[in-house]
């Protein structure tokens, strides 16, 4: 049996506590304990971008990060994107470019382009290609990805 | 909670155990007060977690009776300029690094490094400090910050004082994974001397694809031109031997000379200083004809300019 630790942080604007264990990742304390099951679990190993979410205004994979060190953060997931401008853009975006085939990469795919067009609202295509690098689709190609987060800079302006 | 008794006789060196084996989680927020709980001993480190978590999940890490948060110690961040040299908090993360036009234009090969750093998910949370001392033979900015001179500061608790080390990070490495750290300490800084002005600085890493891959082979080289030859010429190999290393043969045999005659002999002493194994990445075999080939390009590329 592991030791339990008592953390609180903001999720979605919203503040929670709860208690995790030294060896649990943030997407198992998401997706577990919180019952917040957008965010995915590809790889657990940082190589799919599945899990990514936003901490402290910085894209990470949860799966990589440590559930204690969620403690006094403020962490952003897909769920907390449902009625946010920029998230929006790339909702519809993403939909018209056919971006989507299974899905079960796009909410990391979404989270990470959210936070690329808040730090460059246009970028070029290699911006783009270099933003989801981490973030891997086996279904459709990245091309219409590529052009929905385009498009998405575009709606924005 | 595990039934393990803590004796005066336990030996320094804990068993091997799992995450599960954690009693205590802590996030001290100042270098005092994590210096405190490194001198009580047992403690497992965590910063950027990057490695640390896919370690703790197929039991490669071994982890202590205390799990040590130091992401909330600020003293620990941030880029600072003093007047010969650069200092890098050790929570400075790859972000921080690509992000910096100084490091861009004084430290040329560290940045290329941070740009060839996996993905932007894991440059926002992985650490320098983390990338040194999770000490992998072919951790990404180890080969680079070798080339520039750089240098470790490791903090303990001395009676009441806090005492600090500093060691060249080239004489850091013990073997995978192994550092030069003691347990009570704690690595704060790096700290990276500015080269000239007038110092050029590649870095060379070979994978199979560029974004999320571990170095197959890397190559810092760094050098100041003059006319036909290189001057303070800098070569550092990852992924080649059990550490990252400088290749001071390889260096000496280029120093000074004329570049167009000096690279055969480079090449041969090159050869005889790295020692590369076959893993699932590529042969030894292929590794040399690697270092053999892209050593060869970045010289003729450093000396066309």
């Amino acid at each position: 049996m592991s030791v339990s630790i008592d953390i609180s942080f903001k999720l979605n604007g919203v503040n929670v506590r709860t208690k995790v264990t030294p060896g649990m990742s943030a997407l198992e304390m998401l997706r577990d304990e919180l019952q917040l099951t957008g965010t995915k679990y590809g790889c657990g190993e940082g190589e799919c971008g599945a899990c990514t979410i936003n901490v402290d205004g910085q894209s990470l994979n949860s799966c990589l990060l440590f559930a204690a060190d969620c403690d006094g953060r403020e962490i952003v997931t897909i769920e907390g994107l449902a009625t946010d401008a920029r998230a929006e853009a790339l909702k519809k975006s993403f939909v018209n470019s056919g971006a989507v085939q299974c899905g079960f990469c796009t909410p990391g795919f979404v989270v990470q382009a959210w936070h690329m067009l808040g730090k460059t609202q246009h970028p070029t295509p290699d911006q783009i290609r270099r933003g989801i690098e981490g973030n891997l689709c086996r279904c459709t190609g990245y091309k219409k990805i590529v052009e929905a987060i385009a498009d998405a800079g575009a709606l924005l302006s | 909670m595990d039934a393990q008794v803590a004796t005066t006789e336990r030996p320094a060196a804990a068993p091997v155990s799992d995450i599960t084996a954690v009693e205590t989680y802590v996030a001290p927020r100042s270098l005092a007060e994590a210096l405190e709980l490194l001198r009580a001993g047992d403690v497992t480190i965590l910063a950027g977690g990057t490695d640390l978590m896919p370690q703790s999940k197929t039991g490669k890490a071994r982890f202590q009776r205390m799990l040590m948060n130091i992401q909330r110690m600020h003293e620990l961040r941030g880029i600072t300029e003093e007047k010969n040299f650069v200092r890098f908090g050790a929570l400075t993360t790859i972000t921080e690094l690509l992000d910096s036009a100084m490091v861009k234009s004084r430290f040329r090969a560290l940045w290329e490094s941070a740009d060839h750093f996996a993905s932007d998910q894991l440059r926002n949370a992985a650490t320098i400090g983390g990338n040194i001392c999770n000490a992998s033979p072919a951790g990404d900015t180890l080969v680079p910050l070798i080339v520039f001179n750089a240098r470790v500061v490791l903090a303990r608790k001395k009676d009441a004082a806090v005492a600090t080390r500093t060691l060249p990070l080239s004489e850091f490495f013990v073997a995978p994974g192994r550092t030069q750290r003691q347990p009570s300490e704690l690595l704060t800084a790096v700290e990276v001397p500015l080269p000239p002005n007038d110092f050029v600085s590649e870095y060379f890493k070979f994978g199979t694809r560029p974004a999320l891959d571990i170095s197959t082979i890397a190559i810092g080289l760094g050098a100041v031109r003059s006319g036909d030859r290189l001057t303070d010429v800098r070569l550092a190999f990852g992924a080649l031997a059990p550490t990252p290393i400088r290749a001071p043969k390889t260096e000496a045999a280029l120093n000074g000379k004329p570049l167009v005659d000096a690279i055969e002999a480079a090449l041969a002493a090159a050869e005889l200083e790295i020692n590369p194994i076959s893993d699932i990445r590529a042969s030894a075999w292929y590794r040399r004809e690697l270092v053999h080939n892209l050593l060869r390009r970045m010289l003729d590329r450093v000396g066309k300019h």
